[in-house]
């Protein structure tokens, strides 16, 4: 917003100066006195830390066998089956909403907006309650299975439904021309969705898919109500024994944090880079146009 | 469907308590966001790191986590409060990264010719600001922000799932649970409860939507 106000002189660059000085030191305050009171509650010992950090600590291998070895590895798992899932049927959401009959593209809008009004937490915890019930579940699959599939199952019910939404988005936004260039060299409307616009939809919708990621990733953070044994149910485990809740939940926090980052990294790197391949063929149109829709990315 | 009728006063106080969380929560999301906003925009290189920090840490946290940490990290700090208020500020802290988002993205998307030809016509900041940029920003802040608003009335269910309670999710947890009945009607219950909330929001959302609408 820099042409908001002129080009700083002497005097805004002192305002400037005074500015960050005050904040910095304001900030350095809160921090201190945070500081200061969890020393003095003791969340700075060894004995807090050390399963976590101290390599001569005996329990520390143990714990993050435990944490990496079993909770993320449960936890990428289920995000990755959730994230298989809810790609393979939003897409057939999405397809058959667009080439269907009316009457049908009513009822997918009814379950989408059905689906998208409710909390992820409700629908894991009732696949987890409810398909028992009723009789769903894997034969023969041990408890801990079975509570897999149901948060899959949880995730996709949600992801599914944004993830068509997104797909039919880019469809919509592909220019006219491209289906109708289809269907004048003879192809069905099948074809058409198969060999044109699906594959430019999903290069568009990329950034958007990469980011929907971040949020099943996180959402597998919700297996813990179910007793799902990720990475959050088993720090909740070894916190009973090693008694450093504060300390254990940073540390999953910032495991959950550089994963979702980098995500979101990947994600403005590839947006970048698609956008950058749109205004090359698009800069002689009309080059103010491109940019706006860049930004409408997430 | 008995359930439903003979547990009606649990399901209406659900409905309550979800509204209590999300309205406290939706309040103190909204103050914190527009100040980290304000921070993420601002010349002063610590406040700016504060806000990038402060939602790159929180966007890409769990709730669930969030919560916990927020519930044995402030007693550690000697603030103190019922397990509410603990919800409730986990709430607002986490959605308020993504309220931040929403309006600093909806002030990047105006375009700078427009700040420009307002400063060309000779429009101090504060009109340029205040009569040219602010208001295109609303217009596109809206639908996002009201999406968040509604992502948030539904994250206010890990609220109550984390150990506030007294919630509609809660109370499904309750009734299936403690009171032996059948899943598939409480959780119709529970999800018609969420749908009286989420879908009025979303419609009025898609309203508000048409009536800001600008085509750019």
């Amino acid at each position: 917003m820099s042409a908001l106000y002129d080009v700083p002189g002497p005097a805004a660059r002192r305002r400037t100066l005074i500015g960050t000085i005050v904040a910095a030191v304001a900030l350095l305050a809160i921090a201190v006195v945070v500081i200061q009171r969890l020393a003095a509650q003791g969340q700075f010992t060894a004995e807090k830390w050390g399963s976590l950090l101290d390599p001569t600590n005996d329990v520390m291998p143990q714990v993050w066998s435990l944490l990496i070895g079993l909770g993320l590895r449960n936890t990428l798992a289920a995000a990755s089956l959730a994230v298989i899932a809810s790609l393979v049927l939003g897409t057939v959401i999405a397809i058959t909403r667009l080439v269907s009959a009316p009457w049908y593209r009513w009822a997918v809008v009814g379950v989408v907006e059905l689906l998208r009004g409710l909390p992820v937490v409700v629908m894991i915890f009732f696949a987890a309650r409810a398909l028992p019930e009723v009789g769903v579940e894997l034969p023969g699959a041990s408890r801990e299975v079975n509570t897999l599939f149901y948060l899959v199952i949880g995730l996709t019910l949600y992801n599914m439904v944004i993830i068509a939404e997104i797909i039919r988005a880019g469809v919509n936004s592909l220019p006219r021309g491209q289906a109708e260039a289809a269907s004048a060299i003879g192809l069905t409307r099948w074809q058409s969705l198969r060999l044109i616009l699906l594959p430019q939809a999903f290069r568009t919708m990329l950034p958007a898919l990469i980011s929907q990621l971040v949020v099943i990733l996180k959402d597998t953070a919700l297996g813990f109500i179910i007793s799902y044994p990720e990475l959050l149910r088993e720090s909740q485990i070894i916190v009973q024994t090693t008694k450093n809740p504060l300390q254990m939940y940073f540390v999953v926090a910032v495991i959950f944090i550089v994963i979702n980052y980098s995500l979101g990294k990947l994600a403005e790197y590839v947006e970048r880079r698609l956008s950058r391949g749109r205004k090359m063929s698009a800069a002689p149109a009309q080059p103010a146009l491109v940019e706006t829709t860049g930004q409408a990315g997430d | 469907m008995d359930v439903l009728v003979e547990h009606l006063g649990l399901y209406w106080r659900g409905v309550l308590t979800t509204l209590q969380i999300s309205l406290y929560s939706g309040i103190g999301a909204l103050v914190l966001g527009t100040i980290m906003a304000a921070f993420r925009v601002s010349p002063v290189p610590p406040l700016r790191a504060v806000g990038a920090g402060w939602v790159n840490g929180l966007r890409n946290t769990p709730l669930s986590v969030v919560l916990f940490m927020i519930a044995f990290g402030l007693p550690e700090i000697a603030i103190n409060a019922p397990f509410f208020w603990f919800g409730v500020t986990g709430l607002a802290l986490y959605t308020s990264a993504f309220v931040c988002e929403a309006l600093r993205s909806g002030i990047n998307s105006v375009p700078t010719g427009q700040a420009e030809a307002a400063r060309a016509i000779g429009l101090t900041f504060g009109q340029t600001l205040g009569t040219v940029v602010l208001p295109q920003a609303f217009r596109t802040v809206v639908p996002p922000l009201g999406n968040v608003f509604i992502a948030m009335i539904k994250n206010s269910a890990i609220v109550g799932a984390v150990g506030v309670g007294g919630d509609l999710y809660s109370v499904g947890v309750q009734l299936t649970g403690s009171l032996g009945e059948a899943a598939i009607p409480v959780l119709t219950g529970v999800a018609l409860g969420y749908l009286v909330l989420t879908l009025p929001a979303g419609l009025l959302l898609g309203y508000l939507e048409r009536k800001v609408a600008i085509a750019r």
